[in-house]
């Protein structure tokens, strides 16, 4: 057996040391971090919500009710449906959807002045200038946020003091406050992918598409965004996965009249002790935002390679 | 549709340095005109003048005799072929050929009609929704060209785009594009550094060093009758020989070198006064070794140091007296067994076969 596996390619070409540390920190990567824990979290989904000494007792027994419970509330609700829960959920997928929309919008033309247009000192600056502010914690940034935007925050004390408004505007309670720290969150990881796609197309292509004759918009549609489809994917699915996924951001820049899906699952958690409630509300998170990235890619005839090409 | 392009007083300069420098041409509607130099030399610039990817800093670039000064690469009558070709790899072959008609809002017949008849005139029917990667080295440059002629620019501007290509093919496609350009009728202008490609494709040509214009003419006559040291060494081969006038015979100037006297043509615009520092070129093939009877204006003695083959010529490198150096080539045909490394033998040219042009540095300093 051990003959057997030494004489592998891939032992041969890496050497046995480091052939090893491959294959044991990827085994445990996926082992250990990616499959133990979402199995275990799948399986807690299924069962009835216990105390830790009940468990493997009568009580605990393999049950659909949490999910039941997202779609059709508790056993004693009035309503056909759970429209709460629901709501807040594809509230979440929808303003997920516009954030990764917002970012993509706002990003593609920077990242095309840093890549294309900018000479390379400007680009560098630009580039650190993105960076810095991101060494600073999300939880922070989404603080510094609400500094901005409170009623009696920086803006508004700014606005009403020059006279411009009479009365704040409520960013907060008008989510405009955690709409912008969204965007603002997981801005990075759109403007790189997008960056390293744009920038790896050669310059004779953009001077060809306008040397025949194509406006600057045209040869963007035709020549440039085409190029830079795979970046382009793979931004967005980082940023629509991360973002309906968010919890900082929402817990400190939501009003208090809404929630974000991920603060629903939050609070079965912690605050209801319900870990399979909120197991079962993870998985749904994540097998939904999944068949939705899964469905634009297909819509937008992107294969799954081409992302991490 | 041909037009005249014309650069007046041109330069373009990048900070304090002149890439161009006071350039004045005109090249003819239906031309074919190369700019020939060395890399560096601000060939490339030019035709990012023209072609409206870079503003002159001085002087204007008149198409037509249309000031072009402020109109776009999009807006001009201009299409370009990159070295590089910029073939768009996400398209067909079709469409990149009617990429020009799609910006124009031409309809999709229409664009499969104009792009079938493009395929035809590059002898690519039915290819036209092969994906470009399929295609071969020689295909992709001949749909570069299509794709350029597909609106029927009044110039069409080539940036090297043979550089590419392996030596069989680049001269088979120097047949093709004088012939396409033949065909279309319209004005080629043609940059490389590659003299051969220029000589063989070209009505005129023009020298280019360190961003000025050296010599414009036609092809044998820029040969024959360079008008600097630059051109004589970059344009072809060619032995110099140093020193200095002691004679002025008609159009001809006797020269004074450390190996002897000889005989040269002067150019009408370069004349020469006694006493000048010169220097006489006499190209490897005008050199001959005397058969019984010849009779040439010079003769030179020379030590045979070494000898390449090339297939259709045969190399010779010599030395002189002073330790000058001379190359000459003889026909493969003729037999040469009798010249080995080591033997002295005399060698004869034609005044009228060698140039005297006052001392300036050559190309291959």
């Amino acid at each position: 057996m051990n003959n057997f596996l030494f004489t592998q390619p891939f032992f041969k070409k890496n050497g046995k040391a480091v052939a090893i540390y491959f294959l044991v920190a990827i085994i445990f990567w996926f082992v250990f971090l990616v499959i133990i824990p979402q199995f275990y979290m799948l399986d807690l989904s299924f069962r009835t919500n216990v105390p830790p000494l009940a468990r493997g007792g009568p009580e605990d027994y393999y049950t659909f009710e949490h999910y039941s419970h997202f779609i059709f509330g508790s056993k004693t609700a009035t309503d056909a449906f759970n429209f709460v829960d629901l709501g807040v959920f594809g509230r979440t997928i929808f303003v997920s959807m516009l954030v990764t929309i917002a970012n993509l919008l706002f990003c593609y033309p920077i990242a095309f002045y840093i890549a294309k247009i900018a000479n390379p000192s400007t680009a560098r600056l630009l580039i650190v200038s993105l960076i810095i502010p991101f060494w600073i914690n999300e939880l922070l940034r989404s603080f510094a946020l609400r500094i901005l935007f409170a009623n009696e925050g920086v803006i508004n004390n700014f606005l009403t003091g020059v006279g411009i408004l009479d009365q704040g505007i409520l960013f907060i309670t008008y989510d405009i406050g955690l709409y912008t720290g969204l965007i603002y969150a997981y801005i990075l990881l759109m403007m790189f992918p997008l960056y390293n796609a744009i920038e790896s197309l050669d310059i004779n292509q953009i001077e060809a598409a306008k040397d025949l004759g194509s406006s600057s918009f045209r040869t963007h549609w035709r020549i440039v965004i085409p190029h830079a489809k795979p970046g382009i994917v793979s931004g967005c699915t980082m940023v629509f996965m991360l973002t309906v996924g968010a919890l900082a951001t929402p817990v400190v820049l939501s009003s208090p009249n809404t929630l974000w899906f991920p603060q629903l699952i939050y609070q079965w958690f912690n605050m209801n002790d319900n870990w399979s409630r909120g197991s079962a509300y993870s998985i749904i998170l994540l097998i939904v935002s999944v068949i939705f990235v899964l469905t634009m890619m297909r819509i937008f005839k992107v294969r799954i390679g081409e992302i991490i090409r | 549709m041909s037009a005249d392009v014309e650069l007046s007083d041109v330069s373009v300069t990048f900070g304090s340095f002149y890439a161009a420098k006071n350039v004045n041409v005109k090249v003819n509607g239906g031309e074919f005109f190369s700019f020939l130099g060395p890399s560096g030399c601000g060939k490339t610039t030019l035709l990012r003048a023209i072609s409206g990817f870079q503003e002159p800093s001085e002087g204007k670039v008149l198409i037509d005799n249309k000031d072009m000064s402020g109109i776009g690469p999009n807006k001009r009558p201009t299409a370009l072929i990159f070295q590089n070709l910029a073939l768009f790899p996400l398209m067909s072959v079709s469409e990149n050929i009617a990429f020009s008609l799609e910006v124009r809002g031409v309809s999709k017949e229409e664009r499969k009609k104009r792009a079938d008849e493009l395929l035809e005139l590059i002898a690519l029917e039915g290819q036209g929704d092969k994906k470009v990667h399929q295609l071969s080295g020689g295909q992709k440059q001949r749909v570069a060209i299509a794709r350029a002629l597909a609106v029927e620019p009044k110039v069409l501007l080539l940036d090297e785009p043979l550089s590419a290509l392996d030596l069989k093919l680049r001269q088979r496609m120097r047949t093709e594009l004088r012939e396409i350009q033949k065909r279309v009728n319209i004005t080629f202008i043609y940059i490389t550094h590659d003299q051969g490609e220029a000589l063989t494709m070209s009505d005129r040509i023009a020298v280019m060093n360190e961003g000025e214009l050296e010599q414009i003419g036609k092809c044998d006559e820029v040969y024959n009758n360079p008008l600097t040291p630059f051109v004589a060494t970059f344009v072809g081969e060619n032995n110099p020989l140093y020193g200095k006038v002691t004679g002025i015979e008609g159009d001809k100037a006797r020269i004074e070198t450390a190996d002897g006297q000889y005989l040269a043509t002067m150019n009408e615009s370069k004349k020469l006064n006694i006493g000048d520092e010169s220097i006489a070129f006499v190209r490897p093939e005008s050199l001959f070794i005397p058969r019984d009877g010849d009779n040439f204006d010079n003769k030179i003695d020379v030590n045979i140091e070494s000898f390449e083959f090339e297939g259709n010529l045969k190399n010779f490198y010599a030395s002189l007296k002073s330790g000058a150096k001379i190359k000459f080539s003889v026909p493969n045909a003729i037999d040469t067994s009798s010249i080995t490394s080591g033997s002295s033998i005399v060698l004869g040219f034609e005044s009228s076969k060698s140039v005297i042009l006052p001392k300036a540095s050559l190309a291959i300093d």
